[in-house]
């Protein structure tokens, strides 16, 4: 039976034009014909998407959640990269 | 198998060559307990408590299990549907409960869990289904009660899973509510136009109610005094109503459900308690639900004789669809040498 066991595959799906594919669950496919098909099935019967992605699971590089910290961290000192950053006087528009 | 990336488990309980020492479990420990405690949710790569997973694989097998098994008891009446619309109906409603079963087996592979051993676990009896689909549909008017009572339990059960402490099972949830919602309301529509019809019509679902009213309020489970292991998953957030409590949040809501369905509950002591707030209803006979679960309930034996025929049945299509990709796979990477 094992040799008959099909790969996992990652859905994206994009709910409608103008928004991006975003990650709707995973399924069992042979081949990546047959996973479109599946997600097709699986995750849009209710018209929930315009356009699918499915990707070998085993294609993703995934960060670690133990390196949240360290990994993330560079982000959070560095406040200038937010608008609210900079004091405007008052009065003053379109900025 | 190829597993994903983004579902390994970054670093399992005590595993070698990391930093399993008890210290650093320890901090382990504290992380998840203070994301449980925010409120947050657990996603798979994260660090759990290996109770935490097993509690988890088992209630999401058994959820998953029983969508699948779930499809047997209706899809029994497709072919025998007195209308085109029912039909159509009905084969989306059983065709839900498929993509219902594969959303769940999907969340539980995220824990670890392999789609061939959750099954053959199924088959073989060692991972359990809802008592519910133990009971036959003996008439067209049982599609109505299921929708209505039993997909009604359900949904009370499965609404405060959306907020499940584990991700991927709420997530889940929450796709699969949203379809039950139809589940429920075909049900009802379908029993109000048999209430409504001739007299045996009216009497035919009549009957099916009473036969799935007492096994639907069985659907929660145990009384909480009873109930194995309701405290711990209740402390994990994974559970966030007790058995009873979602019981009697069912027979509120059914009650007058029931009257405009011009229907009766098979209960002579359900009567409203001003006092509670509450419906007061009569005793539940568990001996027949531990005797469901054991195995002797109508269907148990045909449920899996059929279910495991259906998947032997299928083996040459699976075989064929992966003896196909493995040639389309071979010859791509001819081609692209």
């Amino acid at each position: 039976m094992t040799d008959t066991d099909w790969p996992l595959w990652e859905v994206f799906v994009r709910s409608r034009r103008g928004l991006s594919h975003t990650h709707a669950g995973s399924l069992h496919a042979p081949d990546a014909a047959f996973a479109l098909r599946n997600a097709r099935d699986l995750y849009t019967r209710r018209g929930e998407g315009v356009s699918l992605w499915v990707v070998p699971s085993s294609a993703i590089t995934a960060s670690s959640p133990d390196e949240k910290d360290p990994f993330f961290e560079p982000a959070a000192d560095k406040p200038y990269r937010h608008p609210t950053f900079y004091e405007i006087p008052e009065g003053v528009k379109h900025l | 198998m190829a597993t994903a990336a983004a579902h390994q488990t970054a670093r399992t309980h005590g595993s070698a060559g990391q930093e399993g020492d008890i210290d650093a479990d320890d901090t382990y420990q504290r992380v998840f307990d203070a994301t449980v405690a925010a409120d947050e949710r657990i996603e798979p790569r994260d660090w759990m408590p290996d109770a935490y997973r097993a509690t988890l694989v088992r209630q999401i097998a058994q959820h998953a299990h029983s969508e699948i098994i779930g499809m047997q008891p209706e899809a029994n009446w497709i072919t025998r549907a007195p209308s085109l619309r029912r039909k159509a109906i009905l084969m989306a409603k059983v065709q839900d409960e498929a993509g219902h079963g594969l959303y769940l087996y999907s969340a539980a592979e995220t824990l670890g869990a392999s789609r061939e051993d959750l099954l053959d676990k199924l088959h073989t009896g060692r991972q359990k289904y809802s008592s519910i689909f133990n009971y036959p549909t003996l008439t067209w008017a049982d599609v109505g009660a299921i929708g209505w009572l039993v997909d009604g339990a359900a949904i009370t059960n499965q609404v405060p899973l959306c907020r499940c402490s584990y991700g991927p099972y709420a997530r889940a949830m929450v796709r699969v509510c949203k379809e039950e919602s139809f589940h429920q309301r075909q049900g009802y529509e379908l029993l109000l136009a048999l209430s409504r019809g001739t007299t045996e019509q009216h009497a035919m679902a009549q009957d099916a109610v009473d036969r799935w009213w007492w096994p639907s309020l069985m659907m929660f489970g145990p009384p909480d005094d009873e109930s194995a292991h309701s405290a711990q998953s209740m402390a994990w957030k994974i559970k966030r109503h007790s058995n009873d409590e979602l019981r009697r949040r069912f027979v509120d809501i059914c009650v007058p459900q029931a009257e405009s369905l011009g229907l009766t509950l098979p209960d002579p002591d359900l009567k409203w308690n001003e006092e509670r707030g509450h419906y007061d209803f009569g005793p539940i006979d568990w001996t027949e639900f531990k005797e469901v679960l054991k195995g002797n309930g109508p269907c148990n034996e045909q449920r899996i004789t059929q279910r495991k025929a259906a998947h032997d049945e299928g083996a040459w299509v699976r075989e064929s669809a992966a003896a196909y990709a493995a040639k389309h796979s071979t010859r791509t990477g001819v081609e692209q040498a």
